[in-house]
């Protein structure tokens, strides 16, 4: 078999682009788990929100990508920790499965109203200036903006991780994870932080979205089947450790790229299926403690 | 931590007495309603999501554990029924065997996988699994992709009963689904169902006192998932088509919501979440995406403020178990 090194190149920049988007979800998903031991079901349905909130910030407001990018954030992190107040700060106590399905609600809640306007199809959303074109590499054709995705995901997923694992803050946090009685003895405010943190995941996820806007284009149910393979991407990850989280995403975003290329039918399954092989061989995940 | 079915399960009070009343009830009005006038198909179409809510009941309210891929039975056993009935030409008898059979293999192959996990990541697993199986049905030729399988002759049921007559189609669907209920009802009281509770109360203690506590869980979903299976194969009947829509994700999360409603852990609950999630369906139908929107409400509101559901709701105040 002859290798098409032009289209191999593509397939893989897609895999990295989709492992971007991987390694933010799934590790937003693994911070909110570890402080709220909630799996945020409605994290793909705030992702379409980061994407949907830069669309208007452009066509409402006039205010650009660049801006955007923080604006977009912050407003549906914002949205997040009104959730986390109003609703799942009641159901701390309970079983994790209530999290599931209390978040699974809000998703159906946020896609069905965007549905209700939007339709199904897809709204465009311009590449800004600055990224536009490609840069020939001799092998390949690199669209500027699909090299940027990966390089700025990359770099917030580090940042990410060095705030949680090398900073005090961070220290509060993983320490809140441990023994959320003893830190709050300490003088610190764990539900404050409870609720910074989810508004960080949800935030880190609205930034995927806002990403993505102008290569997916933006759909009220773009979330919808993304988030069911970041669930599987953090079943082989694990949710035990930052750096599993972000390594695991962007892996499995190669992978599924280099299935695309020799055997595009299996495109679609490929995660699903290394799940079936990590759960098999390792139940546990690939770096996560045993639950 | 409270168990998810904690609050849901009143005082253990149970008396085989309230619920062969219960049950008796339950069976005289589904006896008569073909004689009031309601729309048969409505509550034909109730009964096999009851029978479907019921089976997925038996893993969450006694086993604890959360499926949220049981649209992949559903679909499933509704295929391979569809296809044997209206491609191989089969009884309809033997179709229903061959769902059913189809469902609990994929329940053998996927129960060893998934009850490797347990909570939270037994949840998402199954979740992955079914959507697994929805792109390999979505690209498989004998489902017809987006098409489905349309125009399913229903048949002569045992040489006997004339299937494409309404009245003897719903007689013999009730049939199958007080069989498939009868079934679930004597395996909670079993000593199996016993094992389970425990299971689901302190696993590590069950595991002290002797008990294979994977076994025990792996049959429960074995059992959950076969009769799930056999709510698709008779859904067919009813709805004369297979698509991809019982096995999307969505149905899953239906699934879910009809037994959050009925009540978790309760008996009866997912018979009546049943008929309450399919009834506002069938009224809010011309109201497009906004059913899933009031869905989505229905599930915040019950999870924040009604966790026991209308029959646990019930139970509680009567002080009994239903």
């Amino acid at each position: 078999m002859s290798i098409n090194l032009q289209a191999l190149s593509a397939q893989l920049l897609v895999g990295l682009i989709n492992g971007s988007f991987y390694a933010l979800l799934s590790l937003g998903l693994a911070v909110i788990f570890g402080m709220l031991n909630i799996i945020n079901f409605a994290h793909g349905a705030v992702y379409m929100m980061g994407a949907f909130a830069a669309y208007f910030l452009l066509n409402l407001a006039g205010i650009g990508y660049w801006p955007a990018l923080i604006l977009a954030p912050l407003a549906v992190g914002l949205f997040g920790m009104v959730m986390e107040r109003t609703m799942l700060k009641w159901i701390a106590n309970l079983d994790h499965l209530y999290g599931l399905l209390l978040t699974f609600g809000l998703a159906l809640i946020i896609q069905g109203v965007f549905q209700n306007y939007f339709g199904s199809s897809g709204l465009p959303y311009a590449i800004p200036d600055a990224l536009k074109g490609g840069m020939n590499l001799g092998f390949m054709f690199l669209p500027i903006y699909r090299g940027w995705v990966v390089i700025f995901s990359l770099v917030v997923c580090l940042a990410t991780w060095f705030l949680i694992e090398r900073t005090r803050l961070g220290a509060y946090l993983r320490a809140a994870t441990e023994n959320p009685t003893l830190v709050r003895a300490f003088g610190i405010n764990v539900p404050l932080m409870i609720t910074l943190t989810y508004g960080l995941g949800v935030g880190l996820a609205a930034l995927a979205g806002v990403l993505s806007a102008p290569i997916n284009q933006v759909r009220p149910l773009m979330g919808a089947d993304l988030i069911i393979v970041v669930f599987a991407v953090v079943v082989i990850g694990g949710m035990g450790s930052i750096m599993g989280s972000i390594i695991t995403g962007f892996t499995l975003g190669i992978i599924e790229g280099l299935t695309k290329y020799f055997y595009p039918e299996a495109s679609n399954t490929v995660v699903f299926v290394l799940m079936v092989l990590v759960l098999l061989v390792k139940p546990s995940g690939l770096t996560g403690r045993a639950a | 931590m409270t168990t998810i079915t904690e609050n849901a399960i009143p005082a253990p009070r149970r008396t085989v007495k309230d619920e062969m009343v219960a049950f008796a009830i339950m069976t005289a009005l589904l006896l008569v309603v073909p004689l009031t006038g309601v729309y048969p198909f409505f509550v034909m179409q109730a009964l096999c999501f009851a029978l479907l809510a019921c089976a997925f009941n038996l893993l969450i309210g006694y086993g604890g554990l959360l499926s949220f891929g049981h649209a992949m039975f559903l679909g499933t056993a509704g295929y391979c029924t569809a296809h044997a009935l209206k491609v191989w030409g089969v009884t309809p008898e033997l179709g229903i065997v061959i769902g059913v059979v189809a469902a609990a293999a994929l329940s053998v192959v996927t129960g060893l996988i998934a009850i490797r996990r347990q909570g939270i990541y037994f949840a998402m697993i199954t979740l992955a699994l079914s959507q697994l199986l929805f792109f390999v049905y979505l690209q498989t030729p004998f489902t017809h992709g987006e098409d489905g399988i349309q125009g399913i002759p229903q048949g002569i049921l045992f040489g006997l009963f004339n299937l494409s007559k309404p009245i003897t189609l719903y007689y013999v669907i009730l049939a199958g689904f007080l069989l498939g209920f009868l079934i679930i009802y004597r395996a909670i009281n079993s000593p199996f169902g016993e094992v389970l509770k425990a299971i689901r109360e302190n696993e590590p203690r069950a595991v002290s006192l002797g008990y294979k506590t994977d076994q025990y869980k792996l049959l429960a979903y074995i059992l959950s998932g076969t009769l799930a299976g056999f709510a698709g194969a008779l859904k067919v009947f009813v709805a004369q088509n297979a698509s991809l829509t019982d096995v999307h994700w969505t149905m899953s999360g239906e699934i879910v919501l009809i037994t959050l409603v009925g009540g978790l852990g309760t008996l009866f609950g997912p018979v009546v979440g049943a008929f309450v999630i399919i009834a506002m369906q069938q009224y809010l139908a011309g109201f497009g995406q906004w059913v899933t929107v009031i869905q989505g409400v229905i599930f915040v509101v019950c999870v924040l403020t009604f966790r026991r559901g209308v029959i646990g709701e019930i139970a509680h105040y009567f002080k009994r178990s239903l």
